[in-house]
C-alpha cells in the first residue's frame, strides 16, 4: 500500500533547507522557481551554506533573498556584479552568486556584467533569459526574439529599427576573464539535473579563484508571453532554443 | 518489476502550472476539480503507478512535492 511509503527511512526527494518555506510569488510555471531551487540545492550539496552571499537583481527575481536561505544583499538595478565583486574582494573565502534576469543583467546592467567578467572576479552570475521584461509587463528586451510579440514590439521584434537579439553569454565567453560560461534549462528533468551539474561545477570552481563563471538558464515567461506554462516550455523549445542553443559555451582548458 | 514510490504534495502551494503533469512518465498526476485556498487546481495523485522517480518533484517551480520511494 502507498500509505506506507511515507515515512523518513524512503524519502528520494524533499525541498532543500537552503531555501526558506515562503511561497514564491511568481507566476505558476515560471523557471525561476526550478532555478531558485536547484541552486539552493547545490549550496546544500556542497554544504556552504554558512559561506554563501548571494545578489539579489532588479525585475521579478527582486525578491531572491526572501527566498534562499543564506546571506543577500540587494542590488540597484543591474549593479548585482559590481555589488558581488565588493563582496568577494573583502570575503574572497566566501562563496559569491548574483542571480540576475535579462533586463537586469543583459540591458541596464551590460556594463558591469561585462566589466566584471573582463576583470575575471570570481564570482558566479547566474543569469535568466526568458526574453522579456518580466515584471514591468512584457516590455522588449535586449534578448527578444526577432519577431517576437511584446507590449513595446506588438508586431514583434522588428531587426532594423530594433537591433538584434543579444548573446550576452557568447558575449561575454570572449573575454578572458570568463572562466567558465555555459547555457542550459530548467523546462525538463533531464535539463534541470544538467542545469544542477553546470551550476555545482561553477560554484567548485570558485574555489580556486579562477575566474568568472556565467550559468545562463534559458527560461519561460508564460505570463507575458500569454501562454500555459506547458505551452510556454514548448514554444521555448522550438523558438528559443535555435537561436540560444543550449551547452558549453567555454569550458576550463584541461 | 518497477519499486513503487509515492508523492506528497504540498497542495497549499502548489500553483497548477502542470508542468508535473507533463514531467511524469507515467501519467500518475493529474490536476483536481477542487481549488486551494488560493484559487488554483492543484496537483493530485490519480493512480498508483509511481515509481518514484522524481522528475515531478525536479520540475516543480515551487518545490511543493516530497517524493517517497521503497527502498
Amino acid at each position: 500500500m502507498s500509505e506506507n511509503l511515507v515515512n523518513p527511512e524512503n524519502l528520494v526527494y524533499k525541498k532543500t533547507d537552503a531555501m526558506t518555506d515562503r511561497v514564491l510569488h511568481y507566476c505558476p510555471g515560471c523557471g525561476h522557481g526550478t532555478a531558485h531551487r536547484i541552486l539552493a540545492e547545490v549550496i546544500d550539496e556542497l554544504q556552504i551554506q554558512d559561506q554563501t552571499i548571494g545578489v539579489a537583481p532588479v525585475g521579478c527575481s527582486v525578491l531572491a533573498y526572501y527566498y534562499f536561505n543564506v546571506d543577500m544583499q540587494e542590488a540597484a538595478h543591474g549593479r548585482a556584479p559590481a555589488v558581488a565583486t565588493g563582496i568577494k574582494r573583502v570575503f574572497p573565502e566566501k562563496y559569491v552568486f548574483t542571480y540576475q534576469g535579462d533586463g537586469d543583467l543583459a540591458a541596464i546592467g551590460t556594463a558591469e556584467t561585462i566589466h566584471a567578467c573582463n576583470r575575471g572576479e570570481n564570482i558566479l552570475v547566474v543569469f535568466i533569459n526568458n526574453g522579456i521584461y518580466g515584471m514591468t509587463g512584457g516590455q522588449m528586451a535586449p534578448t527578444t526574439l526577432e519577431g517576437m510579440k511584446s507590449s513595446t514590439s506588438p508586431f514583434g521584434r522588428d531587426v532594423k529599427s530594433m537591433g538584434s537579439p543579444l548573446k550576452i553569454t557568447e558575449l561575454v565567453a570572449q573575454l578572458p576573464g570568463t572562466y567558465f560560461a555555459t547555457r542550459q534549462a530548467v523546462h525538463k528533468p533531464a535539463n534541470v539535473r544538467k542545469a544542477k551539474r553546470a551550476i555545482k561545477k561553477a560554484m567548485e570552481y570558485q574555489k580556486h579563484n579562477k575566474g568568472t563563471c556565467f550559468v545562463e538558464i534559458v527560461s519561460n515567461c508564460p505570463s507575458n508571453w500569454k501562454m500555459t506554462p506547458v505551452q510556454s516550455n514548448e514554444w521555448m523549445e522550438e523558438n528559443m532554443f535555435p537561436f540560444y542553443p543550449l551547452g558549453d559555451i567555454k569550458v576550463p582548458e584541461k | 518489476m518497477a519499486k513503487r514510490g509515492d508523492v506528497v504534495i504540498d497542495i497549499e502551494k502548489c500553483k497548477g502550472c502542470e508542468v508535473c503533469i507533463s514531467a511524469c512518465p507515467h501519467e500518475v498526476l493529474s490536476l483536481s476539480s477542487e481549488v486551494n485556498s488560493k484559487g488554483y487546481h492543484y496537483a493530485v495523485k490519480v493512480n498508483s503507478g509511481c515509481t518514484g522517480c522524481a522528475n515531478c518533484a525536479i520540475v516543480c517551480p515551487d518545490a511543493v512535492i516530497t517524493v517517497y520511494r521503497e527502498k
